[in-house]
């Protein structure tokens, strides 16, 4: 079979850098021009175009449907419902398998996927779908989650139904310390629900293989986890399909749930003929889960300067009718429910509950973002009932490395809170907005202002983030490496499976090859499943496990080549190093060149790495090991409030984070840039409005994120205290800004404006209220 | 679906005629938007892009005539010293690539309430000229040309030829909520427009119920309430009233981009501040030169 135009191809890295160099992505300026091939690009002659006909109800029986008019309307070749799904009918993540392919008699949230039309034009696609006729009979939609909790027999919306899970966490007497506490603060938040807004809709393609499989260009984020629900559903062994990365537009978290494949996959083996699928901004808002939205009840007790002796705390997370990543959602948020703080008294109950509202399940942080709004909000709380500053109140309660963390894990790698809080307090305060300018005044050009009304605020927050799969999964990465002599010169071949998500991993393998290899000519072949599991572009973990992959097939490479090095001359070493493309001995020097060495010799090597094991949760103490690795952000955030108006400039945020070893300055300022604009976004504008259990504002009219006159600049202090455990002592970097920002810049709003602020997205009506 | 490409206004006109139900367009960054989200499927889209008349303007007897496809970007650029408000509007439409392609025409064309061409227009008196091919040229109000929520006053075969209007006769000043601080539209909005020789405060409340409407009582009000003729302080007290009266003359709803309590509060607080701005460029304004300076 024919491979689409636009599908991924092998790719030279630019550039000469190594590890701590800042190379440059080879899509890059592909991408700013616009001349990146998305999966959305891809395109085979005589291929037909698949559409996904939606719920519009968010609970309803389905009686009856009716495709015959669909199915007679010139250019269609296809009309499919749940009948016609080839093996089982349903999937899902963590093995829950609750979520059906296609609905069987009802619909459980709106845009539930029901039957699917392939067509020779897309539009044609569209309107047989639109002939679809279904008789519905609406049911009131389950849309709050105290109530599930409260009877979780009485609303239960599918089979699993009701509560998700309930983690506890124990530890201490927290009924015994209440009595002792000197200051005791509470307070109630809420989330909203918050849209992981990638820019390249979901779009893939399924055309029929030579063996009677299937080759697949996805745009995923875990292609080997996706495959695993993929075939069984289609009656495929996973060896009939092939799959192939299509280039990524974003994900954070959106593309862990599948959206198309199968049904993409199920068009292709019905047809006969390749088949893509892509969603409009629309319907992407439907083709994916989103972040769950939280009701969190927080209490603390304290001594009077503010030392917090008990935490008291219920977080529900609403993830809609299927469980997709709740599990591990609810669990981070127990186990990071009160963040990086000591507390020797802790009873937490943190709740995913099932309801008929949007699905929700994996989106950058995690479950941690979450609560970390609430435990920060509390920190500000409780440093204003004991009359200390927030950064004081912080560092009086601050994690170090040796402390245990909630779950009773030691945190055994260096964590200098208190030094970080510090370093932040200490960096200049940005001056006055200079008004001549009203972009640089809340409201920008829409002239709202001409300085009236405008209060600064200052506040802090932090973020305390697991990197890599927690809670006692084996977790790994797999790396294939080739070393061999092209045109002359040494050139390694770096092949995984890795999902490049925008995150800038392409770039890194390379530098890891340069350095581990000493070549200067790295090629990245495309991802597939033709080299292992590279698990999942999540929980910040690619850096450390695909990373680390690359590093130990290298490191196999390495050791091979040296091995040919003592053969061809003819005695063995013991110092050997590979330093810009010559092999070296320390005693002796130079001793030759990698391609004289190499000749017409390939070495290639494939590695797994797998990161040190995690334990779970107990179920009813959440005491355990469960996290690999932990990764803290501080930030301080700077803004100008209209008060009269509500309407917020944020005028600076500033950063301090530890990542351990600076893996590429470029991309990582690009991961603590766009993590903090996802919790700016949050903080003042970002989320999905949904009544009833319907999306108001499905659309990037009025789903807001935030442009360039709302991120301001930001100043950066990046500490490097490594983890002796990761490869290079680096930490994941990805997430842990996506957490603090957000209470930083609520915090600055209340500094500013005196006003309680309880949920997020702060809304101008909350502030003039 | 037909795409009709006439090349001369009277080929547009007849094209209209033949096809009434045929959408014009120019830019595009409305009628695309709503055919990518498949709100509308106009059996034939009227391409007004290769009419080239509609993208000038020019002086008339003292007036500005200005063609209906002229884009965001040319009426900060060309007319932002002699149309302040309307230039302050543009400048407040999308992002830079859609103030290079969207139009006035446009934004009367579709009459969506949160247009941000209508308040300048409806405070700054313009009229619409609409032509038919049947019954010739009409001149349309600003204020009566909307009719309703994204409704207006064209008949089926008439086209949106330009919009008339007097170069500012005195200050202007336009403003508008959103919840980004740049490519929102409007939560709600506010224009002013001074008019020393009239001895009139005209007004456009934007976003803030079925139709973009002026504030008549708030400006009777402050027009008989302004010192006009020794240019004196404004009160306090006035500019709350005024502030109050421009509240009461919007009748919002509660939607997903804003409540109505928030929208009549916020209209307050921008009445009453770009009547301050506009009062004192009046005040520090030069006699008889019309030449703005700043306030001390």
């Amino acid at each position: 079979m024919a491979t689409p135009v636009k599908a991924p191809g092998h790719v030279a890295a630019p550039g000469k850098g190594g590890v701590g160099d800042s190379p440059l992505r080879p899509d890059g300026t592909l991408k700013v021009a616009g001349e990146f091939a998305y999966a959305s690009d891809l395109w085979m002659d005589g291929m037909l175009w698949g559409a996904t006909l939606r719920s519009p109800h968010a609970r309803a029986r389905i009686l009856s449907i009716d495709i015959s008019a669909a199915l007679a309307h010139p250019g269609v070749h296809a009309v499919l419902t749940h009948e016609d799904v080839p093996g089982k009918k349903h999937y899902g993540l963590d093995l829950t398998e609750d979520q059906p392919v296609l609905a069987i008699g009802e619909v459980r949230h709106q845009g539930e996927p029901i039957a699917l039309v392939a067509a020779d034009h897309p539009e044609t696609a569209r309107r047989a779908m639109e002939k679809i006729a279904i008789e519905w009979e609406v049911l009131e939609p389950v849309t709050d989650p105290r109530k599930v909790i409260a009877d979780p027999e009485k609303y239960k919306v599918q089979r699993l139904g009701g509560i998700t899970r309930h983690q506890p966490v124990r530890v201490g007497d927290v009924d015994a310390a209440r009595e002792r506490a000197e200051v005791v603060v509470s307070g109630e938040y809420e989330v909203g629900i918050q849209d992981q807004a990638f820019l390249g809709p979901e779009a893939g393609l399924a055309a029929p293989s030579e063996d009677g499989g299937l080759d697949m260009y996805v745009s995923t984020q875990w292609m080997h986890w996706d495959l695993k629900q993929i075939a069984p559903c289609l009656g495929l062994p996973e060896d009939r399909i092939h799959m192939t990365m299509a280039g990524v537009g974003g994900a954070f978290g959106g593309r862990e749930d599948l959206s198309m494949q199968i049904h993409a996959g199920m068009l292709a083996l019905h047809t006969g003929k390749p088949v893509k699928m892509s969603y409009n901004r629309y319907e992407s808002f439907f083709g994916h889960v989103h972040r769950h939205p939280a009701q969190m009840r927080y209490e603390y007790g304290a001594t009077r300067d503010g030392r917090i002796v008990y935490a008291d705390v219920e977080i529900i997370l609403d993830g809609g009718a299927y469980t997709s990543s709740t599990l591990n959602v609810t669990g981070n948020a127990a186990s990071l429910g009160v963040g990086p703080y000591v507390i020797p008294n802790i009873r937490i109950d943190a709740y995913g509950v099932y309801t008929n509202n949007p699905p929700c399940g994996a989106m950058r942080g995690f479950g941690a973002v979450q609560a970390c709004f609430a435990y920060e909000s509390m920190m500000d709380k409780l440093a204003e009932a004991c009359g200390i500053t927030p950064v004081q109140v912080r560092q009086r309660n601050a994690i170090s490395q040796g402390d245990k963390l909630a779950t009773g894990q030691i945190v055994d790698a260096p964590a200098p809170l208190a030094e970080m809080l510090a370093r932040a307090e200490a960096m200049p305060l940005p001056p006055p907005a200079d008004q001549s300018d009203i972009r640089n005044l809340p409201g920008g050009a829409s002239q709202t202002t001409h300085g009236e009304g405008v209060v600064r605020g200052v506040g802090y927050g932090v973020g305390l983030k697991n990197i890599c799969f927690s809670e006692g999964f084996d977790d790994y990465s797999t790396a294939r490496v080739r070393l061999e002599v092209i045109g002359g010169e040494p050139t390694a071949l770096v092949h995984t499976a890795a999902a490049e998500v925008g995150q800038g991993l392409v770039t890194l393998k390379a530098q890891i090859a340069r350095t581990e290899l000493g070549v200067q000519k790295v090629t990245i072949a495309p991802a597939d499943n033709q080299v292992g599991s590279a698990g999942s572009s999540s929980a910040s973990r690619q850096s450390y496990m695909t990373g680390g992959a690359v590093k130990a097939a290298c490191e196999a490479v390495r050791a091979e080549l040296f091995r040919l090095a003592g053969w061809r001359l003819g005695r063995e070493f013991d110092d050997l190093s590979l330093v810009g493309g010559k092999v070296v001995s320390r005693s002796e020097g130079v001793l030759a060149s990698i391609e004289e060495i190499l000749g017409d010799k390939v070495i290639e090597e494939t590695r797994e790495f797998h990161h040190h094991p995690t334990q779970r949760m107990h179920p009813v103490t959440g005491q355990g090991n469960s996290h690999t690795q932990l990764g803290l952000c501080v930030h301080r955030a700077v803004v100008d409030v209209d008060v009269e108006l509500g309407l917020v400039k944020v005028v600076e945020l500033a950063a301090v984070q530890d990542v351990g070893k600076i893996m590429n300055l470029l991309s990582l300022e690009g991961q603590i840039h766009g993590g903090t604009a996802q919790g700016l976004g949050l903080a003042v504008m970002e989320e999905i409005v949904v009544t009833n259990g319907l999306v108001r504002n499905p659309s990037f009219t009025d789903y807001l994120i935030p442009t360039i006159l709302d991120m301001p600049p930001m100043r950066l202090d990046i500490l490097e205290n490594p983890d002796p455990k990761a490869p290079y002592g680096l930490r994941g970097a990805g997430e842990p800004p996506t957490l603090s920002s957000t209470p930083a810049v609520v915090a600055a709003i209340r500094d500013a404006t005196g006003k309680a602020l309880t949920r997020v997205p702060v809304r101008p009506e909350h502030i003039v209220s | 679906m037909d795409f009709l490409r006439p090349l001369t206004w009277e080929d547009a006109l007849a094209a209209k005629a033949e096809h009434p139900d045929a959408v014009p367009i120019q830019g595009g960054t409305d009628v695309m938007v709503e055919m990518n989200f498949d709100v509308h499927r106009p059996p034939a889209l009227l391409d007004l892009n290769p009419v080239r008349e509609l993208t000038e303007w020019d002086g008339v007897d003292g007036r500005l005539r200005i063609g209906a496809g002229v884009p965001y970007v040319r009426l900060i650029e060309e007319l932002g010293d002699r149309l302040p408000g309307l230039a302050q509007a543009s400048r407040t439409v999308g992002s830079p690539q859609i103030r290079n392609r969207g139009t006035v025409g446009g934004n009367l064309g579709a009459a969506s309430p949160a247009g941000d061409s209508h308040p300048p227009l409806v405070a700054g008196d313009a009229v619409i000229e609409v032509e038919s091919a049947a019954r010739g040229t009409r001149m349309i109000p600003a204020t009566e040309f909307y009719t309703g929520v994204k409704r207006n006053a064209l008949e089926p075969d008439e086209l949106i030829r330009a919009f008339w209007t007097d170069p500012a006769p005195g200050p202007q000043y336009f403003s508008k909520i959103g919840t980004r601080n740049a490519m929102v539209i409007a939560v709600c909005s506010f224009a002013i427009a001074l008019n020393p020789e009239t001895r009139r405060v005209g007004t456009g409340v934007g976003s803030a119920a079925p139709t973009p409407r002026r504030a008549t009582a708030a400006e009777d009000f402050l027009s008989a309430e302004l010192d006009w003729e020794n240019r004196g302080p404004l009160s306090v007290s006035a500019a709350q009233r005024f502030a109050e009266l421009v509240k009461e003359a919007a009748s919002p709803i509660d939607d997903v981009r804003g409540t109505a309590d928030y929208r009549k509060h916020a209209l307050s607080v921008m009445a009453r501040r770009t009547l301050t701005w506009a009062w004192n460029d009046y005040r520090g304004a030069v006699p008889g030169t019309g030449e703005g300076k700043e306030a001390s």
